[in-house]
């Protein structure tokens, strides 16, 4: 599996920040050529091209970085990953020094040691703010290296105040350039890993700093709150805003009644927080701890999602109807999906005339929440001013979502506190609580039935996935697992940047009863086509926006998935720090595993779905009770700014 | 047809574009030009130029921030920078800069309320064995002294007409 | 009125004829004889660079000539750019031929757009000579030269810097490699060499790399222009051949008994009295780019660093750490001594950070930035320690 979360950017980002193409001297016929590096004494063989700094991982040797990142192409800015190359005056990036002729590096020597050491201090004499009151400490790449170079004092004196003001004026991000190092993370995240643009370094030399257009306040300028800068900032300067004391206070409220409902993401994740191996699936001892924690009620995503896959799928077979059998003008393809908040206001800002495309569906998080404040009290017989809906999300953005003033159809706020696998992860350490230790836990009823497509909605691709299982089973009238093995629709899944699927429709079985009343038959559909595509990080979704804006193939798509994030959820800006290539696709295996591990995995078997389209949403999938509490609009937002 | 003046200088920057090219490597070309036209570069013509080269906003004003000659604010019809390096500091820029902001009325970094004059100093402008050296626009004075000044700042105003107005502008302390 | 001997003695054109008529693995084989290095300051020998673009395969090739002059005290190129600018083009042009390049930019520093129209008029009449254009003098060679103004930048001195300005970015160093001659102006292999020694070449191509060689030393041929400024009878630019001692070159301006010259601009070296003897060549004091601030008795070494120093603050691009903050630093401590409040403790820490900077820096500005503090430290301590009052 190849990530292209990192697209040709030779346009758009500073060479001086670019990826490497080093031209080889001598033979350059010779393809997948080795070169010999001694490191420390350790020989190794690399490939032509390699850096030191991965040609030493390989001999085992650790070299410190700091504005290195797995995602993200080089910078060599930082300077702490510096070596001693023999036959150099200076030292040497390591990061950005390409071995093409075979050389011997020490990395540890004298003059090493003191200029890291120089270089730490100097970060240190700029980098405002103590560890205690940090929400980095212990998780600080800064910190780390300081004890590690045993940084006793600062040599070089230590601001005391504070110069910047802290930017809170963002649902979802907080910026403090007190304690900025000026490594660049997040602008080659932003700029080149998700082509947003929100922020640049602004000024020159000392005067240098990370800012907006304008140095606006983020909540001002075009920013989508995907929250990947924070999860690539190695120190305190970049966090998501916490609501962790709310919430607290919420539960603490013996008026209020306090709902969760936990992401598949989350769960596949926040083990991590805990020492855990990434990857390491934590679903059911996170009810556990989730109740420990006062929650009153602990609810699945999966359920919101599988109404989505309803909802959505019902809206694109309406389209398709609209289109193939009423023949009328009007139809607009392809749906987007419009799940991931990230995605919605990208487009929002920068393809605002595609809103038209953009699935009407709310996203489930958002879907929850109205039920909960709806259906749910009705049931419970309880007053939804006095229920709280807490959602645990991977992501930064739903903090933002949660806040558009349009997300109160219920009569109130439908969701309250979206909360970052991070912020959880602290609630449980605050309450004392051992996750990894604790005994498992079902969710709570009435939505609480496992489903394997609502977990797969975690992983890019996850969305379509899902969609294609119920589309084939309600439309074509076969069995999933007869068309793949196992139900694992393997085409749509991976990490590539962008990927295409069509699926034939050869023939049509019986349209079932739920959706009876929009659809007397398929017939529309028989010989029909599906053309579906998948794209993640917005960076790939610009690719194909652009070709969809030119005409080329993806514009011939009936229904595209987008997801802000590299990777999809289980790459949230909400997510244990760090993410890398590799922590991504750990955490998609605890999913894919977790899906598989379910009996119920298509989204229209999912009982507690099909139960509320009996007792509450009576008029089936896209009835006028679905439209009002599930459905939403968006707001043409534009780049430019005043 | 009326012309808001926001479509006037999104035009003028199209048309800039159309001849200088529609790629990065035109930007520093394009802003400079608009500096001059316009004595800034300024929100809108920033958001504008990042349209047309399909880049971001903040791009555009992380390039105009680097460099000393493309301003953000607006400037003075007469930006006038005088070189503090070595050379000229030990030939006697202090004393042509307290005359400088004497006469205007400003300080270094500043532009003054009638928008004719900014004074900014600049590093060296390779005119070391001639200091002080100071840039009037796109024009050089060499061994400028005090007295200097004033015929320079006079000349200055003459081609505006305005010299009636110097007497009215304060002096600093 | 020139003082550049060498350059006003030059037949026009003779170098440019001669190249045109060799093939290009003998133009820079010529070059390479020469020994002539880069005038800009770092001393890369102009033949290596010329064939390194040459062997290296591409579309595009770009001839880029330096005017991005902006050390402090250095104006060498702006008077050779003034009174030689055909011999500037002509090496440039001679340079197109070695590497088979096709396009030619002057990259202008901003402070010196009062030069471009006399720029673009001699362009103009080059081309109107045949000079320049589609198959110059019937050579088949086909080669043309733009000017780009650069927008106020010193750092943009720096060749990958130089070419970001180009690329229309900040103008902040790359890593190094890939080197320009092979990843230059929007991914070409690209030559950028300095003003003056694109016209040096051109007097070699005329005069034969022997005739360069009899001037100067075995390791550093040729002649070299010097800016000299400062507390002297008679500043300007200076024509001397390499090995020239800094003593003969102060008799020369008028600047004897000087209590210090910088060498080398504020990136350069502070050298007191005792080492007046000593010669400017590539195997002694560094050239740099060729400028000689000269000090008085009279001057303050604290008020020399300080300006130094501001300016380095100003000036660095501020991507890496140590450039951006350590040049602060530094410029701080000079503060302290003037105040007369820095510790022998604090100082020698300040000493080590310099050597850091002139090893961990990522491009040559902080590199060099440091280099003025640790010899005014080494060469007037005496002077800088303990002050009781503040000079300011």
């Amino acid at each position: 599996m190849s990530e292209m979360t990192n697209p040709d950017t030779s346009r758009r980002v500073p060479a001086s920040q670019q990826a490497m193409s080093v031209p080889v001297p001598g033979n350059l016929d010779a393809i997948g050529a080795t070169v010999g590096v001694n490191i420390d004494g350790v020989d190794v063989k690399v490939p032509l091209g390699t850096t030191i700094l991965d040609a030493a991982k390989q001999a085992g040797i650790k070299i410190p970085t700091l504005c290195h990142h797995a995602d993200l192409c080089v910078a060599g800015v930082c300077r702490i990953c510096s070596v001693e190359v023999e036959g150099q005056r200076t030292l040497q990036a390591s990061c950005s020094f390409p071995v093409t002729t075979p050389i011997k590096v020490k990395t540890h020597t004298q003059k090493v040691r003191q200029a890291r050491r120089h270089i730490l201090d100097l970060m240190l004499s700029e980098h405002c703010g103590d560890c205690y009151t940090c929400g980095r400490n212990g998780n600080c790449e800064l910190q780390t290296l300081a004890k590690e170079y045993g940084v006793d004092s600062f040599r070089f004196g230590h601001v005391e105040k504070p110069v910047h003001e802290i930017d809170r004026s963002s649902y979802s991000v907080v910026r403090d350039n007190n304690k900025c190092i000026l490594c660049r993370r997040c602008v080659r995240t932003c700029l080149d890993l998700q082509e947003v643009g929100t922020i640049e370094v602004l000024g020159r030399s000392h005067q240098s700093h990370i800012g907006t257009f304008l140095d606006k306040p983020l909540g001002d300028v075009v920013c989508i709150n995907c929250g990947q800068c924070i999860n690539r900032c190695p120190t305190g300067a970049l966090r998501a805003n916490d609501q962790t004391d709310e919430v607290w206070a919420a539960i603490e409220d013996p008026k209020k009644h306090v709902v969760i409902q936990t992401a598949p993401s989350p769960r596949a994740a926040i083990g991590e927080c805990f020492g855990m191996e990434p990857g390491t699936a934590m679903t059911f001892e996170l009810n556990t701890a989730l109740k420990m924690a006062g929650f009153d009620q602990v609810f699945d995503t999966n359920f919101s999602a599988d109404l989505t896959i309803l909802e959505e799928g019902t809206e694109l077979l309406l389209r398709l109807k609209q289109a193939l059998l009423l023949r009328e003008p009007g139809a607009v393809f392809p749906q987007f999906t419009s799940c991931s908040p990230g995605w919605i206001k990208y487009l929002e800002h920068f393809y605002p005339e595609y809103i038209p495309n953009l699935s009407t569906a709310k996203s489930p998080q958002q879907m929850f929440g109205a039920v909960i404040k709806t259906y749910y009290a009705e049931k419970q017989g309880i007053d939804p001013k006095d229920i709280v809906t807490v959602a645990l999300m991977p992501c930064s953005a739903k903090k933002f979502e949660c806040n558009r003033p349009e997300m109160a159809d219920s009569g109130h706020k439908d969701v309250d506190f979206g909360l970052t696998t991070r912020e959880l992860a602290k609630m449980i350490s605050e309450a004392g609580i051992d996750l990894p230790r604790l005994p498992k836990s079902d969710f709570d009823s009435p939505f609480g039935t496992p489903s394997g497509s609502g977990v797969i909605f975690g992983a890019t691709g996850g969305v379509m996935e899902a969609a294609l299982r119920t589309v084939i089973e309600l439309v074509v009238g076969v069995k999933v697992e007869d068309l793949f093995e196992h139900a694992d629709i393997k085409p749509v899944r991976g990490f590539e940047g962008v990927r295409y699927v069509e699926l034939a429709i050869p023939q049509v079985g019986p349209v079932p009863d739920l959706l009876k009343p929009l659809f007397p038959s398929w017939d529309f559909l028989k010989g029909a086509t599906l053309k579906v595509a998948i794209a993640h990080g917005t960076a790939n979704a610009k690719k194909v926006m652009e070709d969809i804006k030119a005409g080329g193939q993806f514009s011939k798509c009936h229904f595209i998935e987008f997801m802000g994030c590299p990777g999809g959820c289980l790459g949230g800006g909400g997510q244990p720090i760090p993410t890398t290539p590799e922590i991504r696709q750990a955490r998609a295996k605890a999913i894919y595993a977790e899906d598989s591990a379910y009996e119920i995995r298509k989204s229209h078997e999912n009982p507690d779905v099909l139960k509320i389209y009996t007792e509450f949403l009576t008029e089936g999938p896209c009835g006028h009770k679905s439209h009002k509490l599930l459905h939403t609009h968006y707001t043409p937002r534009g780049k430019y700014i005043e | 047809m009326l012309m808001t003046a926001h479509e006037r200088l999104a035009g003028e920057i199209r048309d800039l574009v159309q001849k200088l090219g529609r790629n990065r490597s035109s930007l520093v070309p394009i802003l400079q030009e608009v500096q001059k036209q316009h004595h800034r570069i300024g929100t809108y013509a920033m958001q504008v130029i990042a349209d047309e080269l399909g880049i971001h906003p903040v791009e555009v004003q992380s390039v105009v921030s680097f460099y000393a000659f493309l301003d953000g604010k607006p400037q003075g019809k007469f930006v006038i920078r005088l070189c503090r390096t070595i050379s000229c500091d030990m030939n006697g820029k202090k004393r042509v800069a307290r005359q400088l902001e004497n006469d205007l009325g400003i300080t270094f970094g500043e532009t003054t309320k009638d928008r004719h004059f900014t004074l900014e100093w600049t590093n060296c402008m390779g005119l070391c064995d001639q200091g002080p050296a100071m840039l009037v626009n796109d024009r050089l004075y060499t061994k400028v002294t005090p007295e200097k000044v004033h015929e320079i700042l006079e000349e200055c105003r003459r081609t505006f007409g305005v010299h009636a107005t110097e007497r009215k502008e304060a002096h600093l302390a | 009125m020139s003082s550049i001997q060498t350059y006003t003695q030059a037949t026009p054109e003779a170098g440019l004829k001669r190249a045109l008529g060799m093939s290009r693995p003998d133009i820079i084989h010529e070059m390479n004889e020469s020994g002539l290095k880069g005038r800009g300051g770092a001393g890369f020998p102009v033949g290596g660079k010329w064939n390194f673009a040459a062997s290296a395969k591409s579309e595009k090739k770009y001839i880029i000539c330096n005017a991005d002059e902006g050390e402090p005290g250095t104006f060498k190129d702006r008077v050779v750019l003034q009174e030689h600018a055909d011999l500037v083009f002509e090496g440039m042009t001679i340079a197109a031929k070695a590497v088979g390049s096709r396009e030619g930019i002057l990259f202008l520093r901003g402070e010196y757009t009062d030069l471009r129209e006399h720029l673009e008029d001699t362009l103009q009449r080059r081309r109107e000579q045949k000079l320049l254009g589609d198959n110059i003098q019937g050579s088949g060679v086909d080669f043309d030269i733009r000017v780009f103004i650069g927008a106020g930048a010193y750092i943009c001195g720096e060749e990958t810097a130089l070419i970001e300005c180009l690329e229309g970015n900040r103008g902040e160093p790359r890593n190094r490699p890939p080197y320009p001659v092979n990843t230059g102006f929007n991914g070409h292999p690209s030559v950028v060499n300095n003003v003056e020694s694109l016209a040096s070449a051109a007097c070699i191509m005329g005069r034969g790399a022997d005739w360069w060689k009899t001037m100067g030393t075995a390791k550093s041929t040729g002649m070299k222009l010097f800016s000299i400024s400062g507390d002297c009878a008679r500043p300007g630019v200076y024509e001397f051949d390499l090995g020239v001692t800094v003593a003969d070159i102060l008799k020369e301006v008028g600047g004897e008994g000087a209590k210090a010259v910088q060498v080398g601009g504020a990136s350069g070296r502070c050298i007191p009295p005792s080492e007046y003897a000593r010669s400017i060549a590539y195997e002694d004091i560094p050239t740099g780019g060729g400028s000689l601030i000269v000090f008085g008795q009279q001057r303050d070494m604290l008020d020399v660093l300080e300006n130094f120093m501001d300016f380095f603050g100003d000036e660095s691009c501020g991507q890496c750490t140590p450039c951006r903050v350590g040049n602060l630093k530094l410029l701080e401590g000079v503060k302290l001594l003037r105040a007369g409040k820095c510790s022998m403790s604090y100082l020698k820490e300040l000493c080590a950070l310099g050597e850091t900077m002139q090893i961990a820096s990522k491009c040559g500005l902080g590199q060099s930035s440091p280099n003025a503090f640790l010899s005014v430290v080494a060469h007037f301590r005496d002077e800088i320690m303990g002050r009781t009052y503040s000079q300011a």
